[in-house]
């Protein structure tokens, strides 16, 4: 609409953001939030295990200084850079909304930033001065310390990141009132907390030992401890996560009320609601099985078996996220901004003069027999390619063909063009067409070339933009003589 | 006014609507924030590509002499920890020029998107390349080649990169430009990216340069048991050469640098900023030279002077880029707030014109059974004709299934079961359809014939 729009036809979008930010959440959580204090804790093990002359065990602090070393190594460079790309990603793919948000939460941002800055700092200093802290007890209980610092850092930026999350979600409070205190008092904000906190100790816990069984021997004195701490660790989040878990599924339909006629009411919605349930036994409970084994079989536990727990506690955080995702729908900012990025009290004006006319970069500006396809192909830009593709992931036809029963038969033209303007009020996730009659047909006549053709269509980062000649300067300086 | 600004722009000149909210600070206060935490990230990345610089070289030249090696181990050190700050730093930034050039930042980003999205994995390579090369110093030892690769990698992707900011930052300021843009390449061809990329370099080698000197002179660092035979005046002068040697080819870049940027932005603010920043660095560098022409002693005696002279300096130039900024986007913007307010007012009548057909459309007088047409063609069209397949069965065939019994039609409608395994599932319309819409639409399902 406003900006030129950055397009993926294969990889979608939104999957460029997905990927970005869920690897983002693993390392954060599993290796940042979750993970510090697991470290310290041991770490902390190791001057208790020390003889009576030592101030650590050497082995033991060598070997919980090494998975230290994997995780600072991981999160100051996939973790931090995942970190700005979901700044980068969600620029290109929806500036209007993180726009939007900037300018509201300019000051949460900033304050997350300092926090951060801290908490980068301290986990530099966790590490760098690790092994000169060994000299002396004095030094290392400081540096444990440290460890401990780090630990509650890490945790608040997480804790004001959530606000935000939190607030975005919230049906309403955008047009009444748009303040941080309200990122911290809406009503998911506490469950989603709550459920992060333990989920973050668990996937760290699982993380964690998944590093002991790689760097320690098989049957050694210390892979039997270390695997037994581990286990103890995992014995005490897991069911916390689990009933977080409960909890947070509880709140979330009932927060999101005023959505529910949108997301949570459909079809679609329930059969993913319930799938959550099964990814959090999944991801939950095998780590409490693992845990189990960990205290009584602990000679099972090798890095082969391990493994597997690691990809389900990944796969439970990630699921989370994505239905976190989708409960917004058909909304970015709820209530204030459609996931098209368009406003909702814009759309009156779209509706009633077509939205080409006022779309700033667009090769057609009014539908006309001659151009249906090319107009089409604007619209499907502005309307639809923040979520769908025309022949990638979550396709534009493949979504009509398996509404139409499948199979590829020819879409029909007049079908769609019928379907367009209502089909918010049967597919509750999906916003309403933002323009007129001329060009919900221009869009399905579109969509059927796309069929016929298999075209792919290009992003402004590959075919560059037109400017709709009624929304040049020279225009507008025309109009306002 | 109008007029003039007609012709300060071109005629193919995109004015999209702002985003309608205000502010969140003070513009001045928010260009503040811009600027300082700007120069705050800038310079860990200069001292992270400059480091990384001066490591491959270091350690190519410690090919033939140990002694260079075991510098570039010591610099090696420093980079790991430079771009931890360098990429933390970049946030306030990069979030205060999102608030600020929100339209020009985005549109940019968008135009170049590929190249910008690549910005991500490539430098997360090169972070974890240089840890490898950090980390892999022993167990290389007899195989340097492979180790110096490693590096060299890292440098090339850090060479790369200033080119995605740069050329984003330039296409930023050219609106009129937008249209003409094909990807990132085109847009990096655009005047003023490659002398603005050198004139980056250079400031890295010197910052690098400024920053070894402090560094080896250090008085808690242990130098004379880490290198055999240098001595910290030695690299002390090494420092102050690359700075020295680095800000005389600045005073040739620099000039370029003006002449090439676009007149659009050109003002004598400017000219009077960057001219100061200049100035300011004469003595500095004067300093340096006689540093270096000194001895052992009088090697330090400046160095604070040298520092704070070249703050100032950086500041100014810094302010520079702000300046050029504000002047070139100066008149689009305005531009945009005035199409903004226009679209604003549309809006206005829009809504008053939409009322005023749904305040006539509730006056009408209509039969339950027209209601219900109009309940229809709001929410079952979308997959519902009257005589055939659409996505579901059509409603003659509802209407003869439903005949005279309206109550279970209605149930159904709210919560749908799937009878047909050939249909997709029907979603239910419970929360959407009050109980008065549903007897107006069950009005005229069965009357359908």
């Amino acid at each position: 609409m406003d900006f030129p729009m950055f397009h993926l036809d294969w990889l979608n979008n939104r999957m460029l953001i997905a990927i970005i930010a869920i690897l983002h959440v693993i390392i954060n959580h599993g290796l940042a939030v979750g993970f510090m204090p697991f470290v310290t804790w041991l770490e902390q093990r190791g001057v208790s295990r020390s003889g009576k002359d030592q101030i650590t065990d050497p082995q033991w602090d060598e070997m919980v200084y090494k998975i230290m070393k994997v995780a600072f190594i991981i999160a100051t460079t996939i973790g931090a850079m995942t970190g700005v790309g979901i700044w980068f990603s969600v620029a290109l793919v929806s500036p209007a909304s993180i726009g939007s948000l900037i300018r509201v939460f300019y000051w949460a941002w900033f304050t997350e930033w300092l926090v951060f800055v801290t908490e980068v700092i301290l986990i530099m200093i966790y590490f760098l001065t690790w092994k000169n802290s060994n000299t002396t007890l004095k030094a290392k209980l400081r540096h444990i310390k440290f460890g401990w610092y780090l630990s509650l850092f890490s945790w608040i930026t997480m804790a004001i990141i959530v606000s935000i999350l939190g607030f975005m979600m919230d049906p309403g409070n955008w047009e009444t009132d748009k303040t941080l205190l309200n990122g911290f008092t809406n009503p998911i904000y506490l469950p989603q907390l709550l459920f992060r906190t333990p989920t973050a100790m668990l996937v760290a816990g699982i993380f964690g030992m998944f590093f002991i069984t790689l760097f320690t021997k098989a049957g050694t004195e210390i892979r039997i401890n270390a695997v037994k701490y581990a286990s103890q660790w995992l014995l005490l989040w897991a069911p916390l996560s689990l009933i977080s878990a409960y909890i947070y599924y509880k709140a979330m339909p009932e927060a999101m009320i005023e959505n529910m006629s949108t997301a949570v009411g459909t079809l679609s919605f329930s059969q993913y609601y319930d799938l959550l349930l099964y990814a959090a036994f999944a991801g939950a409970g095998l780590t409490l099985i693992i845990g189990v084994m960990g205290i009584y079989k602990t000679k099972w536990l090798k890095p082969g078996v391990v493994i597997i727990p690691v990809v389900t506690a990944m796969a439970y955080l990630g699921f989370f996220e994505r239905v976190r995702e989708f409960i917004r729908k058909p909304y970015i900012i709820s209530q204030y901004m459609y996931s098209n990025l368009l406003l909702k009290n814009d759309y009156v004006v779209y509706k009633q003069d077509g939205i080409l006319k006022h779309a700033t970069y667009t090769t057609v500006n009014e539908v006309t027999e001659e151009n249906k396809i090319e107009a089409g192909k604007n619209v499907f830009i502005i309307a639809c390619s923040r979520c769908h593709t025309a022949q990638g992931v979550n396709s534009i036809v493949s979504v009509f063909d398996r509404m139409y029963g499948g199979g590829g038969k020819p879409l029909d033209i007049a079908s769609m063009a019928a379907y367009m303007p209502n089909m918010h009020n049967g597919r509750t996730f999906m916003p309403e067409f933002p323009g007129n009659e001329k060009e919900a047909e221009a869009l399905a006549s579109y969509i059927r070339y796309l069929q016929m053709t298999g075209d792919v269509l290009e992003g402004a980062q590959e075919e560059g933009v037109s400017i709709n000649p009624d929304n040049t300067a020279a225009t507008l300086i025309n109009k306002n003589k | 006014m109008l007029t003039n600004l007609f012709i300060a722009l071109q005629s193919a000149v995109p004015v999209p609507k702002d985003i309608p909210l205000p502010l969140p600070l003070p513009e001045w206060l928010l260009v503040t924030i811009l600027v300082i935490s700007f120069l705050v990230h800038i310079l860990f990345v200069n001292l992270m590509v400059g480091g990384s610089l001066l490591t491959l070289w270091s350690q190519i030249k410690g090919l033939k002499n140990k002694e260079y090696d075991i510098l570039a181990h010591e610099i090696a050190a420093t980079i790991t920890v430079n771009k931890s700050i360098a990429v933390v730093m970049g946030i306030a930034p990069l979030l205060s020029i999102n608030v600020l050039y929100t339209i020009y930042f985005y549109s940019a980003n968008s135009l170049t998107g590929l190249m910008w999205i690549a910005v991500i994995p490539l430098v997360t390579v090169a972070f974890l390349l240089t840890y490898l090369h950090k980390y892999t110093w022993k167990l290389l030892e007899n195989n340097k080649s492979v180790h110096i690769s490693i590096l060299a990698v890292a440098v090339v992707i850090f060479l790369f990169i200033p080119f995605i900011f740069l050329t984003n930052i330039n296409l930023m300021l050219f609106p009129e430009k937008w249209a003409l843009v094909k990807g990132f390449f085109s847009a990096m061809t655009l005047p003023n990216v490659f002398p603005r990329y050198f004139h980056f370099i250079f400031a890295s080698l010197s910052i690098t340069g400024l920053f070894l000197h402090w560094y080896m002179g250090r008085k808690n660092y242990p130098f004379e048991t880490i290198f055999p035979s240098f001595t910290r005046y030695e690299l002390k002068k090494k420092g102050y050469s690359l700075a020295l040697v680095a800000s005389v080819i600045q005073f040739l870049i620099g000039p370029l640098v003006l002449l090439t940027l676009p007149s659009k932005g050109l003002g004598w603010n400017l000219i009077l900023v960057i001219f100061t920043g200049a100035a300011i660095a004469l003595p500095a560098m004067w300093m340096m030279w006689k540093g270096i022409q000194g001895d052992e002693k009088t090697i330090d005696k400046d160095f604070k002077k040298v520092l704070v002279l070249m703050t100032i300096t950086v500041l100014f130039m810094g302010s520079g880029r702000q300046v050029y900024r504000s002047n070139a986007l100066e008149k689009h913007r305005e531009l945009v707030k005035l199409k903004t307010e226009e679209f604003q007012k549309i809006k206005k009548q829009a809504i008053a014109k939409s009322k005023q057909a749904e305040a006539e459309i509730n006056n009408a007088d209509l039969s339950a059974a027209e209601k219900g047409k109009a309940v229809f063609n709001q929410y079952c069209t979308a997959c519902h004709k009257v005589d055939a397949k659409l996505v579901g069965p059509p409603v003659l065939e509802m209407a003869k299934i439903y005949k005279g019994n309206i109550a279970d039609l209605q149930k159904w409608i709210k919560k749908p079961g799937k009878k047909r395994p050939d249909y997709p599932q029907m979603p239910g319309f419970e929360s959407q359809l009050s109980q008065q819409q549903l007897d107006q639409l069950g009005e005229y399902i069965l009357a359908i014939k």
